[in-house]
């Protein structure tokens, strides 16, 4: 799958399957300061991601 | 997960709520602490928002241009190449496909130098001098005005609290809350903060539901900052303490009557010696920054005196 991490503007490809909580997990990324979003919609982390997702993780942190 | 309101989908999830009703959640948290807070108490007040093209105050100015305000937008170019222009040209469009007039005044044009060249010369912490430069010019470009509204959120607040106790400074705290000031002062305009208990998260997904057209991206500068590493350990601690930052806020505001009674006999401002701006010193912070920058008192005060 393929995952875009927007605030380091990164992208990564890696085999997951499991909720957006356990992608963030495994990413070592802090689900207080990320969204979700899969296939530009907003989603919770309780959601199942299949292998053929496109997702984007949002750091809600911006400006100065 | 489901929306707690509806069978739909949730797009949130705390509180877990479809796009439409997370979207009228946020609409009525702002509107309620416009109103409890008599941030606004009528239409006709003269209203500017403070725009940086962002997310948060792109979000203020939208709902406040929606319920009727007729607010100014007014932007700072402190001059951060690479990163503000982008942010001004979103703001340029969103004012002109909102039809929200626009006012922009540059450190370059009003201080002699952009923020890049300020570092550069006198270096010191960016945040330092960007903060003093960008206050002042908001609150001196803001008195044709009633009221300043800004896009400070909850976590924006929290931060600033335990910033503020971390370095002893709990006079500065008397200035917080959702609308600003321990005093009233002719030359200060008041500081309203329609989104104060909004979460930063909440925010990103209401200009993100709402497919604003802004930069999502952090100043250059931030990672430096003493800010960054607050709010970076309050997210760590939300992962184990739920709502810290809303807890922190919620308890802040019900010592902040004590907080403004301890502080409002403080010093009354001064009137700045070479601007004129109140301050708190004889020369104010702005105009140290800029007698530093061109070493000469002579050329700052002909500087001043044409803003």
């Amino acid at each position: 799958m393929e995952v875009y991490l927007e605030r380091e503007n990164k992208k990564r490809n890696l085999k997951f399957t499991g909720t957006a909580k356990e992608l963030l997990e495994k990413l070592g990324i802090n689900e207080a300061a990320v969204l979700v979003i899969r296939d530009k919609e907003l989603i919770t982390l309780d959601e199942k991601i299949k292998e053929k997702d496109k997702i984007k993780v949002v750091s809600v942190v911006s400006g100065g | 997960m489901n929306c707690s309101k509806c069978l739909q989908k949730a797009v949130f999830s705390s509180p877990a709520l479809c796009k439409n009703h997370f979207l009228a959640y946020f609409e009525s948290k702002v509107k309620e602490t416009i109103q409890k807070y008599k941030l606004l108490p009528n239409k006709k007040i003269k209203l500017v928002v403070a725009c940086s093209g962002g997310k948060d105050s792109t979000v203020a100015l939208y709902l406040l241009n929606k319920w009727g305000y007729k607010p100014t937008a007014l932007a700072i170019d402190e001059g951060i190449k690479g990163y503000r222009p982008h942010t001004l040209l979103d703001l340029q469009k969103f004012c002109r496909e909102n039809k929200i007039p626009l006012q922009i005044y540059s450190f370059q044009k009003e201080f002699g130098a952009s923020l890049d060249k300020i570092l550069k010369k006198l270096g010191g912490h960016p945040c330092y001098a960007c903060g003093i430069l960008r206050r002042y010019l908001l609150n001196q470009k803001s008195r044709s005005f009633d009221v300043i509204a800004t896009g400070h959120n909850l976590d924006d607040e929290s931060q600033s609290i335990l910033m503020n106790l971390c370095n002893g400074n709990l006079a500065l705290s008397a200035n917080l809350g959702p609308k600003t000031g321990a005093f009233s002062h002719k030359k200060f305009t008041e500081r309203i903060k329609p989104l104060y208990f909004c979460s930063e998260k909440e925010v990103m997904a209401y200009s993100l539901l709402k497919e604003f057209e802004v930069s999502y991206h952090e100043c250059p500068y931030a990672y430096l900052s003493f800010r960054g590493k607050v709010r970076d350990g309050l997210n760590e601690l939300e992962l184990s303490e739920k709502n810290v930052n809303e807890r922190l806020v919620k308890n802040f505001i019900g010592l902040l009557p004590a907080i403004r009674k301890k502080y409002s006999s403080a010093k009354e401002p001064q009137a700045c010696r070479i601007c004129g701006e109140a301050g708190r010193q004889e020369i104010c912070r702005a105009c140290q920054i800029v007698e530093q920058l061109v070493g000469n008192k002579t050329t700052v005060l002909k500087q001043q005196t044409s803003c």
